[in-house]
């Protein structure tokens, strides 16, 4: 029986305090931080919002000069560059994820899996750059001309695909947005379909379906949950990313109805006018967009988070 | 009119060759984009690089001081922000397990893990910047320790999760306190899942740009003092691209190929380890 040393004991006792408070403090600085993003955020933006009341969010103006702010333009580039992203990156990072869990041999499973993450890894300027230099002339050269030579026959397309083929605007960074959030929402996918048990899918082929129908009428009902907040996850991406649309948007504070038109959104303002920013309604409006941003952001990751735990509890269960 | 069967099949078909497609276009777009990367790259690869400052307007120079802003912040960001991940990992592991706190941290951990870098940015520049009146390496190195925090707190978290409940059993019943078994047998078996999340967390501070712009800024000097404003790669890429000066541009394509390099080599070592991992627990059971 060994001596049990009382003075080893207590010191054992308060070092098992300290760490304990150690990492409860750790905790719950991630709670503190995210407060002080927002606390922080609305004090910077508070003059702004003071002087501009509700009409910051409905006005279209962003006049420097005569200090006049309206985050209209910024707004609805956000929206339709993601719009357009996201149209252009659920069908395909779904079509990934079912190749990944349903079709692509073994073999290939990992190396496709791995390169669709790497995908992912990559730094937001560099597609800045990338959608700059290399997508840009591309469409400006072959695509855009023919989508505005077919779609002005057409009532709706004509008017969205008008105007001189500029090459950037809200169009270019809607696609260089799809490319980014696709390996998001495709690696996020492919985990949810990877929870479908087989026993399910087993039945399916068992009554003769085909793959598809295995896929369409088991594998995307029984993961529906986990698919919409991938999505989600996705959208929040599009919504915040800054680099990559800063390079493609063209940056002009203007709400055009042609997607080829140059535009702005919330994040490339910011990233754009802030260093330069003179006066305090300038940067006081620029946090307010930055405001706008995280309320907008947080809303949508936070459902999507919320549909994702519930898909988890139910696979626990 | 068509068999229904026929029909079925066509569609099957039809949807499984769609799928094959998009796969394709994925990979094409990470192709394309490496392609652009290594046939521009290249071009400007030389030793001036790694030896000469970020020069003037049309002048020739290197990325030295930008390659070393940006080994400081990344190094410095981690340093302050994986010990805090890696402490509140191991509360949500060890102490608070389903209780109601652990379960809004893990939320709000993962909400500011997707959350939008150009905020943190911001944050950082009212509550630093703004309150030491200029911009400075230590808030860049801030703004980084930020990001890193919910990387290495979830993976924390999830490997301290996948060391066998048997060892920290037979850890308690030796009678030592739950520190004591976190710090002896807890971290050591979690050791190279804890790493990797490390390493991850290094691949995503050191491409980041918006945080940036808005606390270190840049400076076109060498600078090693961490109140001052400091040269980094990702925001001298994006004054040099979108200048109109070829030397500057060829600059820029340079640094970004390094720097999606260095990311790439360490996500992939990381996800080796992790296999390495997952096949020697595979092996042991």
């Amino acid at each position: 029986m060994a001596i049990i040393d009382k003075t080893h004991a207590a010191k054992q006792l308060v070092y098992e305090r300290v760490f304990r408070a150690a990492t409860l403090a750790a905790a719950i600085l991630v709670l503190l931080i995210l407060g002080g993003v927002f606390v922080s955020l609305l004090r910077g933006a508070w003059p702004a919002l003071r002087h501009f009341g509700f009409s910051f969010v409905t006005h279209e103006v962003w006049n420097p000069v005569t200090d006049e702010f309206g985050a209209l333009a910024p707004i609805y580039g956000t929206v339709v560059t993601s719009i357009i992203a996201m149209a252009l990156a659920v069908p395909t990072a779904f079509g990934i994820a079912l190749f990944l869990t349903e079709i692509c041999p073994p073999l290939l499973k990992r190396p496709i899996g791995v390169a669709v993450e790497l995908l992912a890894a990559v730094p937001s300027i560099i597609f800045g750059i990338w959608g700059l230099f290399v997508l840009a002339p591309v469409l400006q050269r072959n695509v855009q001309p023919w989508l505005i030579k077919h779609a002005h026959h057409v009532p709706v397309l004509g008017a969205l695909f008008k105007g001189p083929p500029y090459g950037i605007g809200i169009f270019t960074a809607g696609l260089v947005l799809a490319i980014m959030v696709l390996p998001f929402i495709a690696a996020t996918m492919r985990d949810v379909f990877e929870t479908v048990p087989p026993m399910l899918k087993e039945s399916g082929y068992g009554l003769g379906a085909t793959r598809w129908e295995v896929i369409w009428n088991v594998v995307v009902p029984h993961s529906r949950a986990g698919v919409v907040g991938g999505i989600m996850l996705g959208l929040g991406r599009a919504l915040g990313e800054t680099m990559a649309v800063t390079f493609v948007i063209g940056n002009a504070h203007r709400i055009s109805p042609s997607l080829l038109a140059p535009g702005t959104t919330i994040s490339s303002s910011i990233a754009n006018e802030f260093t330069e920013a003179v006066g305090d309604l300038y940067t006081s409006s620029l946090i307010a967009l930055g405001l706008l941003l995280f309320i907008i952001t947080f809303t949508v990751i936070a459902a999507a988070q919320t549909m994702l735990r519930r898909l988890e509890r139910r696979a626990e269960a | 009119m068509m068999n229904r069967r026929t029909f079925r099949t066509l569609k099957n078909a039809l949807f499984l060759a769609l799928s094959l497609v998009a796969t394709l276009t994925g990979l094409a777009c990470l192709a394309a984009i490496l392609w652009t990367l290594i046939s521009h790259g290249i071009a400007g690869m030389s030793w001036d690089l790694f030896t000469e400052m970020t020069p003037p307007p049309g002048g020739k120079g290197g990325l030295l001081n930008a390659l070393y802003g940006s080994a400081v912040m990344t190094l410095l960001g981690i340093l302050i922000g994986s010990p805090i991940g890696v402490l509140a990992g191991t509360y949500l592991a060890e102490y608070g397990r389903k209780s109601a706190l652990s379960t809004a941290i893990r939320f709000i951990n993962d909400v500011l893990l997707s959350a939008p870098s150009i905020i943190i940015g911001l944050f950082i520049y009212e509550i630093v910047v703004v309150r030491m009146g200029h911009f400075s390496a230590i808030a860049g190195a801030l703004s980084l320790a930020v990001l890193a925090i919910p990387v290495t707190l979830r993976t924390t978290e999830d490997m301290l999760n996948l060391v066998p409940p048997g060892m920290k059993d037979a850890s308690a019943a030796l009678g030592a306190y739950p520190w004591r078994t976190v710090v002896s047998v807890l971290y050591p078996a979690a050791r190279s899942g804890i790493v990797t999340g490390l390493l991850l967390a290094v691949a995503r501070i050191s491409g980041e740009t918006a945080p940036l712009l808005f606390t270190a800024l840049n400076n076109q000097f060498w600078s090693t003092k961490l109140d001052a404003p400091m040269a980094n790669l990702p925001v001298v890429i994006f004054q040099f691209a979108l200048s109109p000066y070829k030397d500057w541009q060829n600059l820029a394509w340079a640094g970004a190929l390094i720097i999606t390099a260095s990311i790439l080599i360490l996500s992939i070592s990381a996800r080796v380890i992790l296999a390495m991992l997952q096949a020697e627990r595979g092996s042991g059971q």
